[in-house]
């Protein structure tokens, strides 16, 4: 048998997949990764299906020790510095890593998350068929709380041969300097046109209160004509909730389900791994576009990442010497 | 009541979901056409919906852009929402057992007081109502039920508890809820169930479904010992039309 032993585990660091989808109207919420961009280059660089269980780092990364009888590959994704066995390990990049070797992962440089994938992935039993940890209803990943020292993490056998050396395209979703897109709505008719013309004029700064729940901004409040109570309905990855004090919280993965706030706008799919690198202290500005304009958004980058992760894959699992 | 007297606007959730709108209330008529809408919605397994979440007074279906265009989806709602009978079918009433007061419900005395009621009499006009359950949410099976007697209403706690036990029955505003697993929570707890409406780990891992109804059934401390301590215990149900 294969493992890790966790030495470290960083700063908050969780088993993550692409998510658990279809218990929404149970009060189950996804979960899954806060940057999807830089997932699913970390299964490419490693040869595994799109969506297998990596781990999610926040800040500063785990140190690991591979345990047992076998080797495996291994990418790690995200502005971060690694080391192998003390030496200088290139992220964006796959290696091949030994039993006894030490794999330290330290202060992230831009962004706030990266990615360890390993080739087979993680032998973890999935919950409701995922493999994510949902910390507040202690589901998925070990045992359903983040790594701790000591934690074993037991490797899957792997499915076939990859060559090693492969580079990636280095994508930092947080290189993109622009406004945050938002749709408006479901609830922006609680607020008069300076409270919405406010919040698309402003600079917020995301405050320390930042998780995989949701992100807490602030600057000034903004003003409810309506009350700021609702029967409670759905929220979604980056609904915009405004409650009593006008700070926006911006609803993450591991959210609740439903909410009764009202929620002033969305943030568009094709900005929400963006939003995922973010972190305490940066700036957010927002920017509204149609529903049509989202979703060409959404649509043009689904295509690009599609051809990119074909021509890795082909590299990756090419015959190898 | 005719179907077309309900009212009912479409909002959009970015690129990601439409919202199905039904007024801001929360009306036993209206929650009933949106659990049966939900149903019809995923019975037609409509190209590109991923989610369908059913609250008190609005649907929310979520979808891929990728898959199938919003305004495209709109279109193929209108039609459903148009043509979907409100469904008349029995519906699971579950009976569930509670043990009120003590350390299983430390805010009944509190509660009765503010409600100048006798803490018994509390139990009894808890007991004594089928109540509907509106909707899942906040955290995985817990359940929102509406029809709380008009003298158990009574204001949230000032400040929220960090966590509350699985299985929480409490009273907050007009409404009553069954909680699952631990959680914040700025109700008042009357009371507890051993039965577990969220459990992984089960077959069925989620025991209720939001237009389903349930009644409380006052139980002894030694009784919920032992149903606790049962991992297979499953509380009784009837149909209910």
């Amino acid at each position: 048998m294969t493992y890790f032993d966790v030495l470290s585990p960083g700063l908050l660091s969780t088993l993550q997949d692409g998510g658990r989808f279809g218990y929404e109207d149970k009060g189950v919420p996804p979960s899954g990764v806060l940057d999807e961009l830089s997932f699913a280059i970390a299964n490419a660089l490693v040869g595994n299906h799109p969506g297998t269980g990596a781990i999610e780092f926040t800040l500063t990364g785990p140190s690991l020790r591979l345990c047992g009888d076998g080797y495996c590959f291994f990418s790690v994704t995200g502005d971060f510095s690694a080391t192998l066995n003390d030496a200088p390990c290139a992220t964006y990049q796959n290696h091949r890593m030994h039993p006894g070797d030490i794999l330290s992962i330290q202060r992230v440089i831009s962004g706030a998350r990266g990615y360890l994938s390993i080739s087979g992935g993680f032998a973890v039993p999935p919950v409701l068929g995922s493999v994510s940890t949902l910390m507040r209803a202690q589901l998925g990943g070990v045992n359903g709380h983040p790594l701790r020292k000591g934690d074993r993490l037991p490797v899957a056998p792997q499915r076939h041969s990859v060559c090693h050396g492969v580079r990636a395209e280095r994508i930092l979703p947080q290189m993109e300097k622009r406004a945050v897109r938002v749709v408006w709505g479901p609830q922006d008719d609680y607020f008069g046109d300076e409270a919405r013309a406010s919040f698309l004029t402003q600079t917020y700064t995301l405050s320390p209160q930042c998780d995989r729940m949701g992100y807490r901004l602030k600057g000034s409040p903004l003003a409810h004509v309506k009350g700021f109570n609702i029967i409670s309905d759905a929220i979604c990855a980056g609904s915009i909730q405004i409650p009593g004090d006008g700070q926006p919280i911006v609803a993450m993965n591991d959210r609740q389900t439903t909410g009764g706030y009202p929620k002033i706008a969305t943030v568009i799919r094709a900005d929400l791994a963006r939003l995922g690198q973010m972190k305490p202290g940066d700036p957010i500005r927002f920017e509204a576009v149609s529903v049509e304009k989202a979703e060409d958004l959404w649509q043009g980058r689904q295509k690009i990442l599609a051809q990119k992760l074909a021509t890795l894959n082909k590299k990756v699992l090419a015959a190898c010497p | 009541m005719a179907d077309n007297s309900v009212r009912w606007e479409f909002q959009p959730v970015a690129d990601q979901a439409v919202n199905i709108d039904f007024g801001e209330l929360i009306d036993e008529e209206i929650n009933l056409r949106i659990t049966s809408l939900a149903a019809a919605i995923n019975n037609k397994r409509l190209t590109g919906v991923t989610a369908c979440i059913p609250t008190y007074r609005s649907l929310t279906v979520a979808y891929d852009s990728a898959l199938v265009r919003q305004s495209h989806l709109i279109e193929r709602l209108k039609e459903l929402i148009t043509t979907v009978k409100t469904e008349t079918k029995t519906r699971k009433c579950w009976y569930l057992p509670v043990c009120y007061g003590g350390k299983y419900g430390v805010d009944l005395p509190a509660s009765a007081q503010t409600l100048a009621l006798s803490p018994d009499e509390l139990i009894r006009l808890h007991t004594a109502t089928c109540y509907r359950i509106y909707m899942i949410g906040f955290m995985p099976g817990f359940a929102y039920l509406g029809g709380l007697d008009a003298r158990l209403h009574i204001p949230r706690r000032t400040a929220p508890r960090q966590s509350v036990p699985a299985g929480s029955i409490s009273i907050g505003g007009i409404q009553t809820a069954v909680g699952s697993v631990a959680a914040p929570s700025g109700w008042h707890l009357l009371g507890q169930t051993p039965v577990k409406s969220f459990d992984p780990l089960r077959e069925q891992p989620f025991l209720f479904t939001a237009g389903e109804y349930i009644e409380f059934v006052p139980i002894k401390e030694n009784e919920y010992v032992k149903l606790a301590d049962d991992r297979g215990y499953m509380p009784d149900w009837n149909l209910r039309a």
